[in-house]
Parts: structure tokens; C-alpha cells; sequence
């Protein structure tokens, strides 16, 4: 599509992928110079190299395991309520178009609200334990996904429905092999968002107020000045975040492709 | 906006009756709550704004807010700027597009609260660790929205402008603005509550001053009712300066459509 020069062989999309891998490496590299040749001061920031060998000796030596473990259930219950939650109020919002009508500026306005300053209240609430954490997770995550399924359950073409009658199926199967279906990359986005909504909510919760976690174990190391232990934990969770997403952007354009050849 | 329709009185009444049948709702949560929590959690909704208006005809809170709102216009004018510079920038050259495009999504994903530390061992304590902080949060969204909508500008339009041999500036002024003003307006709507956002948790961690510190303040000092009106203020403020924005958003998109 693009008239650019291109080396023979070469897709774009190869090109676009080793570029950015050599744009991230460079600006590692960067780093790692400016702090080895104490232009950043290590009081400031230790080498990215340095982080990488603290957090895997962290992981290695089993002390971070119990903060692991607390973030991971709390973002992963926190995901699958409000993927579940956010679905189900997503269809019943789309089916009732008076409902839609109701909560359409409470979703527009949603997350403009921020939740953070609720968040001591929460604790207030609930206790300091993994609910408040779970609870801002979900309040941060599950309007994401109630957004992207109204959006996609718009967004099934009319005659796919007019298909699924004209063949008689039943309520069940229109919704499994049509709506579903027809409904997935908007559902997908959702996915995406809601993952990334739960994360952010519960490892914020836990740097703000809590007693344990990654988000906890990060304003701890900071507070008692373990440079070295923070920046693993940065690292860390830095690294968590991308790589999930990065797996959820690959699944997704290979659904993309499989729906491109059928 | 043409001859767009426009919406009957009886809708109206109709849209106004659900917003105050949804703030009774939430007030009636807030209400349950504070029955199920009492007094050492939350405060009653009654309580809360007898209090906020006290506060508000007090000096020393204005004092706070100012703090807050000059903090976030310079993150604002930040992010602004530079968000939709950037996003110009990378929307037009396709390849540097596509090469950032991923990682600035993996960005807005992680969870900035835990760089804080960094922003504060790099901008010390104040006014521009705070201002970081929210450009930081607000700015991606800006340079993500801005690029998409320079990408997916009609090519129709650029070759029309080639064909008009217009100059630069008038290109820019006269098809790419108005092409990708509704996007970007989106884009600062994004930008305004994760700007605020990022200044408010910068300054509820490293700040003396602002509606931030007000509120973790407030914590420390099992000050809830202090907490819960300097919340509901804020909560008040980011939701009515976002439907503002919402209005003047729609009626962009009305417009071009």
C-alpha cells in the first residue's frame, strides 16, 4: 500500500515490529548508559540491568511470592466479577433501551470521577483486606466492559438476526452462533480495557493503602529507601502489564485473521 | 448544525428526570452506606453538605483549591499541547505511527501510581512532581486519539488539498483541523479526568497543599467528614466540567456528520 522504499522480502509489518523492538532496546540502552556513567545519580534510579537482576533475585529467592499471589487473585477476581458483571449489565442495558437511556450519562461520565479519593472510604468500609481492593477493581473495570458489549450488541448487522430466524434457531443458538460471534472485537476491547482497568485499580489500591501486594510491597521499598527492591518491583509489574496485553493483542488479531478468511 | 433534529421539550424533561431519578439512586446508596457503616467510615449525604458548604465559604479551602487548579492547568496545558503536537506528529508520518502506536497503548495500561516514586526522586517534593504527575496520565490518551484521527483522515481530503495547491498551512488550517477536531476534543475529555486524576493522587502522596492532601489529610486525621465532602467536591467538579465537555463533544460529531 505505501510507495516507501523497502527493503526486497521484507514485510511492512516485520519492519514496523523490528524498528519498534530496536526503538524499546535503545532507549534501554540509553538509560542503562546515563545511570552507569552516574549522569542519573543512583539515589535517582539504578540501572535497568541492575532492576532486572533484582527482580529475577527476588522471584528466585521466593520473597515476593506471597505479594505475587494476593495481586494476582485480587486483580483476577476483580477482572472475572467485573467481566461477568459488565457483560450481563451490558446486555440487559442494551435490550432495555429506557434503562440505556437512564444510565447513558452516568456511563459517560463515569471515568471522569476520580475513584481514588473513594478509596479510603472503601477501607473504611470493608476493612483493610482484599475487598476494598477487589471492590475499586471492579467499580474501575466493569463500566469498560458494559461500554464495549452495548457498543458490539449495537453493532450486529440486522440481517444476521433476520438469518437467524429465517433458519429458526432458538434464542440460545441465535445468541452462541450469531450474536456472539458478530459481537467478539467489540467484546474483546472490553476484555482488553477490563484487564487493564482491574490492574491499574487494585495495584493503585494497594500503593495507596493496604498491607500487602506488589502495589504495597513498591510504597514500602520506597519508604524505606530499598531503591533497588523498588525499582525490581517497578520492573515487575511493568512488565506484567505489558505482557499481558501483548498476549491479549496477539490472540486478538489471530481471531481477527480467522474472522478475515471465513 | 443544520437541520440536525432537534430534540423535542419532552425529551428533555424526560433526560432530567433521569438524572435526578439516578442522583436520588446514588444518593440512597450513599445513604445505605452510611447506615451499614456509620460514622467512623463515611458521613450522611445531609451532614456532607452542610459541611461542604461551610467549607467552600472558608478561606483557607480556597486556598487548597487554588493550589489544585493551578497545578492542573499546567498539567492540562501540558498535556494538551504536547499530546496533540505528538500525536500530529506520529498520525502523519505513517511508519513512526505504527512504530509507537502499541507502545504508547502498553503505556496508558500500566498502573503510573507506582512510577510516583520516580517522579518525586526526579522532581522533588512541590508543584512539579504534582504537574508531572498528571501529564503523565493525561497525555497519552490525547496522543492516542489525536493519531487515530489524522490516520483515518479521508485521503479524498488530502488529495482534494494537493489538487487545490493549497499551502501547508492552509491545508492545516482548512482541511486537517476541522477533519480531526472532533477526535481530539475526545481525546482532551480523556485527557481533563486522568489529568486531574494524576494531579489529585500526586497530591494525596508528596504535597502539603491542595484538595489531594485535604483528603489523605483528612484520613490521617479520622477527619471522615473532612474526606467525604472534599471527595464529593471533587467528584462534583470532574463530573461537570466532563459533561460540558460531553455537550460540546456531541456537537462536533453532530456537526461534521
Amino acid at each position: 500500500m505505501s510507495t516507501s522504499a523497502r527493503a526486497p522480502g521484507i514485510s511492512r509489518g516485520t519492519l514496523i515490529l523490528w524498528t519498534r523492538t530496536a526503538v524499546v532496546a535503545g532507549l534501554v540502552l540509553l538509560l542503562e548508559l546515563l545511570c552507569r556513567t552516574q549522569v542519573i545519580k543512583p539515589l535517582t534510579m539504578i540501572p535497568p540491568s541492575a532492576m532486572a537482576q533484582e527482580m529475577v533475585r527476588l522471584i528466585a529467592a521466593g520473597e515476593i511470592s506471597d505479594d505475587i499471589v494476593q495481586t494476582v487473585s485480587e486483580v483476577g477476581a476483580a477482572f472475572a466479577v467485573s467481566v461477568l458483571a459488565g457483560f450481563a449489565l451490558g446486555a440487559l442495558a442494551q435490550a432495555l433501551p429506557r434503562v440505556r437511556r437512564a444510565i447513558d450519562p452516568l456511563l459517560a461520565s463515569w471515568y471522569a470521577v476520580p475513584f481514588f479519593v473513594f478509596y479510603p472510604l472503601l477501607v473504611a468500609l470493608f476493612g483493610l483486606n482484599a475487598l476494598p481492593l477487589i471492590a475499586i477493581g471492579v467499580v474501575f473495570a466493569t463500566p469498560a466492559m458494559m461500554l464495549s458489549t452495548i457498543a458490539g450488541l449495537d453493532r450486529v448487522p440486522g440481517v444476521l438476526r433476520k438469518v437467524a430466524r429465517v433458519h429458526r434457531m432458538s434464542p440460545l443458538r441465535e445468541v452462541m452462533l450469531v450474536t456472539l460471534p458478530s459481537a467478539a472485537p467489540h467484546l474483546f476491547t472490553g476484555l482488553k480495557l477490563s484487564f487493564a482497568y482491574a490492574f491499574i485499580g487494585v495495584i493503585a489500591g494497594e500503593f495507596i493503602l493496604s498491607g500487602g501486594g506488589l502495589g504495597y510491597g513498591i510504597a514500602y521499598a520506597y519508604e524505606s529507601f530499598e531503591n533497588r527492591k523498588m525499582y525490581a518491583l517497578m520492573l515487575l509489574v511493568l512488565l506484567v502489564a505489558i505482557g499481558v496485553n501483548g498476549a491479549l493483542h496477539v490472540w486478538e488479531t489471530r481471531l481477527a485473521r480467522r474472522r478475515a478468511r471465513t | 448544525m443544520g437541520d440536525a433534529p432537534r430534540p423535542a421539550p419532552r425529551t428533555h424533561v424526560k433526560k432530567l428526570g433521569d438524572s435526578l431519578l439516578i442522583l436520588a439512586l446514588i444518593l440512597a446508596i450513599w445513604q445505605g452506606l452510611y447506615a451499614y457503616a456509620g460514622d467512623v467510615a463515611i458521613s450522611s449525604p445531609l451532614n456532607t453538605f452542610t459541611f461542604a458548604t461551610g467549607l467552600l465559604t472558608h478561606a483557607p479551602f480556597w486556598d487548597h483549591a487554588a493550589a489544585t487548579l493551578l497545578a492542573f492547568a499546567y498539567a492540562l496545558a501540558i498535556s494538551a499541547a504536547a499530546g496533540i503536537a505528538l500525536g500530529l506528529l506520529l498520525g502523519l508520518r505513517r511508519f513512526a505511527g505504527d512504530v509507537a502506536e502499541p507502545l504508547l497503548v502498553s503505556l496508558y495500561t500500566i498502573p503510573k501510581v507506582t512510577l510516583y516514586p520516580v517522579m518525586l526522586l526526579v522532581f522533588g517534593l512541590g508543584m512539579s512532581a504534582k504537574v508531572a504527575f498528571g501529564v503523565i496520565h493525561g497525555m497519552i490518551p490525547v496522543i492516542l486519539f489525536t493519531l487515530t484521527a489524522v490516520k483515518n483522515i479521508p485521503p479524498v481530503l488530502l488529495r482534494t488539498a494537493r489538487a487545490l495547491q493549497l499551502r501547508p498551512l492552509e491545508t492545516a488550517t482548512t482541511v486537517l483541523a476541522p477533519a480531526v477536531m472532533p477526535e481530539i476534543i475526545t481525546g482532551l475529555r480523556v485527557g481533563f479526568a486522568l489529568t486531574l486524576l494524576g494531579v489529585l493522587i500526586g497530591e494525596m502522596f508528596a504535597s502539603q497543599r491542595g484538595l489531594g492532601f485535604l483528603i489523605i489529610n483528612g484520613i490521617n486525621s479520622h477527619d471522615v467528614r473532612m474526606t467525604t465532602a472534599v471527595a464529593v467536591i471533587v467528584v462534583v467538579f470532574a463530573v461537570f466540567v466532563n459533561g460540558a465537555m460531553l455537550a460540546l463533544d456531541r456537537r462536533v460529531h453532530h456537526a461534521r456528520a
